[in-house]
C-alpha cells in the first residue's frame, strides 16, 4: 500500500510550521511520528496534497517540572513518556498508559502530540489526558491559546484545532502518590484497546473506545464524589456513552467491559 | 526530495519521491532485500530496521524522515558474512529461534533494540519487548530463549 502523491516540506521551527500551514491551508497536514497519520495515508482514507513535518522539532520533546503542574512537548515520544524519571515519578498513569500504547517499534516514532491531535477515540493517551484533567498549549497565527483537555475533542477524528494551527505543549497535574491505574483490554498484545480504562484518584476518569470521542466517564465520578464503593460506582461505567460495535465487540460487551475495567481500576487504585 | 542517509555505515543519496515508503527504498532503491514486507499495516513487524539504534516499522516511516539519519538493516548486522554473525543472530541459530525464517530479521533488529535498551531482561521482559513482532511458526518460545541468551544469561538448550 502506497499514499497518494503529496508534497513533502520539513519545517525547522514552530513559526516555519505555522508559517507552511498558513501558506497551504487545510490542504496540509502536521507530520509527526507518523504512526496514526501515516497508515491512513497508506489506506488513501487522508490525501493531505502536503506533508509538514515537525518531526526533527527535538525542542518540543521535553518532560520538565513546571512548579505546580508537569509540562510535556507535544513531539515527546511514547518511548521517552515511558522512561522519563520525572514523568514516572510525578505522573505515574501517563507513564505507565504510554507503555501499553503498541508495541516498541510504535512507540519509538509516535508522539504525545500526535495522538492527541489525531483525535482516535481507540487510542490510549487522549483518555488519560482527559481523566486527569490535561491543558493544551496551542500556537496558531494569532499566539498561543490554551485548550482544556475537556474541550479538545470535538468528534471522530476532530479537534478543537483549527487547519493553521499545531499543538506544541501538555501541561498535567502532578499527581504524586494518589492512587491511579490503567486497564487496556484487548485480544492482541499490540492492538488498539477494545475498551480501556485510565483513572488518577482525586482527578478523573478517563474511557477509551466507549464514543466517537475519548470520554469522562462522569457517572462514575459523580458516584464517587458522593461516596460509592468501587463496585457501585462502576456499575454506572457505561452510563452516557454511545460505545462503536465492530469485529471486536459489540456495544454490549464494550458497555459491559466499561463496567469491569472500571471495577478492576478503581480497586487497583484502592478506592 | 534529494535525502541522504547512513544505511549499514555507508552513505547513500538518492532523489526520491516522497511518498516512498523507507522499506521500499531500502528494498527497491538499495536491494537490500533482507528487510521484508509482511502485513503493510504496522503490526506484523517483519519490516523492522533500526533507526539511530531503535527499532522501527519500516513500512510505516518515509524514506524522505529518515534523511540524514543512522538505519541499519539486517545485512548491517553481519557485514562479515555467516562466519561473523551478531550475537544475536548466532544466539538465533544456536537456539533454533527461526524455522520458515520470514519474521527473523525483523524479530533479530527488535531483539537487538531491545537488549540495547535492556541488556538484562527478564523472560517477562522479552516476550512483552517483542509484541510488536510476529512469528507463525516458533510458538516463540526458542526466540525468547535465544534473546536470553544472546543477552548472555544461561538458558536451558
Amino acid at each position: 500500500m502506497i499514499p497518494a502523491s503529496f508534497a513533502y516540506e520539513r519545517a525547522d521551527s514552530v513559526e516555519g510550521a505555522l508559517a507552511l500551514l498558513a501558506e497551504h491551508g487545510d490542504e496540509a497536514k502536521l507530520l509527526a511520528g507518523g504512526h496514526s497519520l501515516l497508515p491512513l495515508m497508506k489506506l488513501r482514507l487522508a490525501t493531505p496534497s502536503v506533508l509538514v513535518d515537525v518531526g526533527r522539532l527535538d525542542g518540543l520533546s521535553y518532560v520538565v517540572d513546571g512548579g505546580s503542574e508537569l509540562r510535556i512537548g507535544a513531539l515527546t515520544r511514547h518511548h521517552l513518556l515511558e522512561t522519563d524519571p520525572l514523568l514516572r515519578a510525578s505522573c505515574p498513569l501517563l507513564a505507565y498508559a504510554a507503555s501499553q500504547v503498541g508495541d516498541p517499534q510504535v512507540r519509538h516514532r509516535g508522539t504525545l502530540g500526535g495522538t492527541l491531535a489525531h483525535g482516535d477515540p481507540a487510542s490510549d493517551l487522549p483518555a488519560v489526558v482527559l481523566a486527569l484533567g490535561g491543558t493544551l498549549v496551542v500556537r496558531g497565527p494569532g499566539g498561543e491559546r490554551e485548550v482544556a483537555a475537556a474541550d479538545f475533542f470535538t468528534g471522530f477524528l476532530e479537534t478543537a484545532l483549527s487547519p493553521d494551527e499545531m499543538l506544541v505543549e501538555v501541561r498535567l497535574p502532578k499527581t504524586g502518590d494518589a492512587g491511579w491505574s490503567f486497564q487496556k483490554f484487548n485480544r492482541r498484545a499490540q492492538d488498539w484497546a477494545i475498551v480501556g480504562v485510565a483513572y488518577a484518584r482525586g482527578f478523573g476518569v478517563g474511557l477509551v473506545n466507549m464514543g466517537s470521542v475519548p470520554l469522562r466517564a462522569t457517572a462514575v465520578e459523580a458516584a464517587l464524589a458522593s461516596g460509592a464503593s468501587a463496585g457501585d460506582a462502576a456499575a454506572v461505567a457505561a452510563d452516557g456513552t454511545e460505545p462503536p460495535a465492530d469485529l471486536s465487540a459489540s456495544v454490549e460487551f464494550r458497555r459491559h467491559l466499561a463496567q469491569v475495567l472500571v471495577r478492576r481500576a478503581l480497586q487497583e487504585a484502592g478506592v | 526530495m534529494e535525502i541522504s542517509l547512513t544505511v549499514n555505515g555507508e552513505r547513500r543519496t538518492h532523489e526520491v519521491e516522497p511518498r516512498l515508503l523507507l522499506v521500499h527504498y531500502l528494498r527497491t532503491v538499495l536491494g537490500l532485500t533482507g528487510t521484508n514486507v509482511g502485513c503493510d499495516t504496522s503490526s506484523c513487524g517483519a519490516c523492522t530496521v533500526l533507526i539511530d539504534g531503535e527499532s522501527v516499522k519500516s513500512c510505516t516511516v518515509l524514506a524522505v524522515q529518515a534523511d540524514g539519519l543512522d538505519v541499519t538493516t539486517i545485512e548491517g548486522l553481519a557485514p562479515g558474512g555467516v562466519d561473523q554473525m551478531h550475537p544475536v543472530q548466532q544466539a538465533f541459530r544456536e537456539h533454533h529461534g527461526l524455522q520458515c525464517g520470514y519474521c527473523t530479521p525483523g524479530m533479530v533488529l527488535a531483539a537487538v533494540s531491545l537488549l540495547a535498551e535492556n541488556p538484562s531482561p527478564t523472560e517477562d521482559d522479552v516476550r512483552h519487548g517483542l509484541e510488536g513482532n510476529l512469528c507463525r511458526c516458533t510458538g516463540y518460545h526458542n526466540i525468547v530463549k535465544a534473546v536470553l541468551a544472546a543477552s548472555g544469561q544461561r538458558v536451558a538448550p
